[in-house]
């Protein structure tokens, strides 16, 4: 015993040891080395899956946003050899501050570099890149950079015999933000704004304003689309939690089975139901409840992107909304009513706040893939019925401003980060509960 | 009775499929300040009658009476009585001091006298101290002592507690049992108590309905209820017991002769018996078996028995014997001043008075 409290106190003030006089800690990490290894080894394979198609092509899509470097150099598409342009410039405009007017000087540079654009065969891509920041100054340097090889001296004559476009103090604002290939203008333009001339942020013309726009619809069709599946999906999930297993099973199967299914096939099939001449419509008509010449166009509006998109998500609010409410006992209600309460106020005071980590998961769920839906709503959307995903897509597809549509998904990122964010100060997300 | 019963059943069926019944013909009457407990096994109808009582279930044929009025078709949180559940149902999104406060509010009781009434009903229970926790920050003692409150905080004249101290080890059990007794006396409270267990019933109850296949197989204060069962039923339910399956010979001056399947002949009280040839069981509580049979009155009749097992439990000492083919027939001696302790192998003599011996239905 004596031996004991010896050792004991011992252990207190030295380091402690193994048997054979080692340090406890190091025996302690190599002993549990070889597991841990293994349990790496075990997720290594997602960990790389996630990082090549996930953080990776983030991190990418984000660089993208602020990096374009079509005005700086052209990279060889076989070769993948980068040849810088705008050399001489860019060399002006890091001489001349912002306000500098362009002297002769600065058209040499530029008519030089004009001659280096068509030799590399650049002179689309930078005009393009121009085209970004002012539209219509594409042709300016194609045209400009076939003719460029010809021109003497003065060179600001010149150039402005061939285009008198060169002279608009815009152009040259233009090329002087591209000169960079680090800019924040794409995202300016994500929303609806641009850099004047002395490089002040200034709203685009009012008829070019488009983007704002559409994030706003993009946001209240996800806060409309999300309270109606949490007003049709709670009675469902409710009665799916208080009927017997059996049956309740049987009813999950009807609301997992369109889940199931193709999403375009469910998306066409409501374009069957609700187009003009559609199954809704006929039979409206048919019943002389709607005159054929008043036929409701419910389909490529934004009514069809609503009703398409709460049916595809209702699964979504319904399974966690479901199981939350499945383990709340039915004796919460019951001892409420045994307490005096009226069935509302049970519900209301005591069956509703125990849903609420339900509602926020479902609700979250619902609204994230709701705001970045794209397939439904250019299926049924028609010209009202898009959102700013369908506008992204165009971007990268058909414009190919792959910076401004990887400066708008940044946006919609930083949106939904905002929103779990406040999700997790308000409800906290270790309430949130998914299934 | 009739003009004293503050809860009244009156012929209640109820049946939850429509083939079978769950309540089968329920009368029940209590006086007002009774505490009375459902026992039975489960599947009883224990529990529904609870229900009814409270309001979630619907009585299937005849009435409920509170206080003199129908209640049938009067909605739970209109009926006003206390309700403590097997879980105890405290609201997990509300501290205890608003799990308490709840059927003041909705009673519209004003913030004061709702505070007050709180702080009083929670220094009943002794947790004065917690009104500020939630209920999973409490063990399943306190949750139990606040849903005690909590059942009793809006005074209500009538408390049923659906198996409130199934959750619970068993010293904390008893102490709750101990608890929850003083208080239904203190306050003069009518208590309608469902349990299982049996101990519980004898220990807390004024009276016990003792629950079997949908009806009240004996109503009782637990004293008679363990010393006098009416039927085998309730001696098998209740305490311990030993049977012994046989015929009636004759019965005369309230003492039946029983032949045993054996041949034997044995003395016993008739209870539901009628008439010589009737099938009988004969229960005898293992503590009023004599195995002295000196002690015994003359031309009592006395049975061999052969010792199984002595076990030896501290105070008691309990000997299984095989008396007349059963191998299971228990006797409990007190661990006295000379006793003696028998031996596995040994035949003994015994023997008990007729009253203690109840012949019951064969079951």
């Amino acid at each position: 015993m004596a031996d004991m409290t010896a050792d004991l106190s011992q252990a207190g003030q030295e380091k402690l040891t193994t048997a054979d006089g080692k340090p406890l800690k190091a025996a302690l990490a190599s002993a549990q080395a070889r597991s841990k290894r293994r349990a790496f080894f075990l997720v290594a394979p997602l960990l790389v899956f996630v990082l090549m198609t996930f953080v990776v092509p983030i991190g990418q899509m984000l660089h993208q946003s602020v990096y374009n470097p079509d005005f700086v150099y052209k990279t060889d598409v076989t070769t993948k050899e980068t040849t810088p342009i705008m050399v001489n410039l860019r060399a002006w405009f890091d001489e001349n501050p912002r306000s500098t007017e362009p002297d002769e000087a600065a058209y040499a540079a530029l008519v030089a570099d004009l001659v280096v654009l068509r030799e590399v065969k650049a002179a689309g891509i930078a005009g393009t890149r121009i085209n970004y920041e002012r539209s219509g100054s594409r042709s300016l340097f194609t045209k400009s950079a076939r003719k460029a090889g010809k021109l003497e001296a003065p060179f600001k004559e010149a150039l402005l015999d061939v285009e008198d476009e060169w002279a608009d103090p815009t152009v040259w604002a233009a090329m002087r933000d591209a000169s960079s290939a680090y800019t924040l203008n794409f995202y300016l333009a994500a929303i609806d704004k641009t850099r004047g001339i002395d490089g002040s942020v200034e709203n685009v013309d009012e008829k070019r304003a488009l983007y704002v726009k559409l994030f706003i619809r993009t946001l209240v069709l996800s806060v409309l689309i999300t309270f109606l599946t949490f007003v049709l999906g709670y009675p469902i999930a409710h009665m799916l939690a208080t009927l017997p297993l059996r049956y309740s099973n049987l009813l999950m199967i009807l609301v997992l089975l369109p889940f199931w299914t193709s999403l375009l096939v469910r998306t066409t099939s409501w374009m069957v139901l609700l187009q003009s001449q559609g199954v809704v419509n006929d039979a409206l008509v048919g019943t002389g409840l709607l005159a054929d010449e008043n036929r409701i166009q419910m389909m490529y509006n934004q009514i069809g992107t609503i009703v398409a998109m709460t049916h595809i998500l209702l699964p979504f609010m319904v399974l966690p909304l479901y199981s939350v409410m499945r383990p709340i006992n039915p004796s919460y209600v019951r001892a409420a009513r045994s307490l005096g309460a009226t069935s509302w106020t049970a519900f209301r005071r005591i069956y509703f706040p125990q849903t609420i980590p339900g509602i926020g998961a479902g609700a979250l769920l619902v609204f994230i893939l709701a705001v970045g839906y794209y397939i439904t709503p250019a299926l049924v959307g028609g010209a009202d019925g898009q959102l700013i995903s369908n506008l992204i897509a165009f971007h990268m597809t058909k414009s190919l401003n792959w910076s401004l549509a990887a400066a708008l998904a940044g946006l919609l990122l930083a949106g939904i980060l905002i929103l779990y964010w406040l999700y997790d100060l308000l409800i906290g997300i270790d309430n949130l509960k998914l299934g | 009775m009739t003009d004293t019963a503050f809860v009244e059943f009156d012929r209640v069926q109820k049946s939850y499929d429509g083939e079978t019944l769950v309540v089968k013909d329920l009368n029940l009457t209590m006086p007002k300040g009774e505490f009375l407990t459902m026992l039975g096994p489960s599947g009883s109808g224990k529990t529904t009658c609870l229900m009814m009582l409270a309001g979630f279930e619907t009585a299937t044929h005849g009435e409920i009476r509170l206080d003199g009025q129908e209640i049938n078709n009067i909605p739970p949180h209109k009926r006003g009585i206390g309700m403590v559940f097997q879980n105890y149902a405290l609201f997990p999104h509300m501290t205890v001091n608003e799990n308490l406060a709840f059927p003041l509010e909705v009673r519209g009781i004003d913030k004061s006298t709702r505070e007050s009434k709180v702080a009083r009903a929670l220094d009943m229970v002794q947790m004065g101290a917690f009104g500020n926790r939630r209920p999973a920050q409490l063990s399943g003692g306190q949750q139990q002592r606040i849903a005690l409150a909590r059942a009793l905080v809006f005074e209500p004249e009538l408390v049923l507690m659906d198996e409130p101290l199934g959750a619970l080890d068993k010293q904390l059990r008893e102490q709750m049992q101990f608890e929850i007794t003083r208080l239904a006396h203190d306050l003069g409270i009518t208590t309608v108590y469902v349990t299982h267990d049996q101990t519980e019933a004898l220990t807390m109850s004024d009276r016990v309905a003792v629950f079997n296949d949908g009806r009240i197989q004996q109503l009782a204060p637990p004293d008679l209820l363990y010393e006098e069962p009416e039927n085998s039923f309730v001696a098998q339910f209740i305490g311990e017991n030993n049977t012994l399956e046989g015929t009636i010979k004759s019965i005369s001056g309230g003492i039946a002769e029983v032949a045993l399947d054996d041949g034997r002949i044995i003395d016993a009280k008739p209870i539901n018996v009628d008439k010589p040839g009737d099938r009988t069981r004969v229960s005898i509580r293992p503590e009023r078996v004599e195995m002295d049979v000196s002690r015994l009155p003359k031309g009592a009749h006395t049975l061999d028995a052969e010792v199984k097992e002595f076990i030896y439990m501290g105070d008691i000492f309990r000997t299984r014997l095989s008396v007349a083919g059963n191998d299971d027939f228990i006797v409990k001696t007190r661990n006295a001043q000379g006793q003696t302790r028998m031996q596995p192998g040994q035949t003994i003599k015994i023997g008990w008075l007729a009253q203690d011996c109840r012949a019951l239905d064969a079951g």
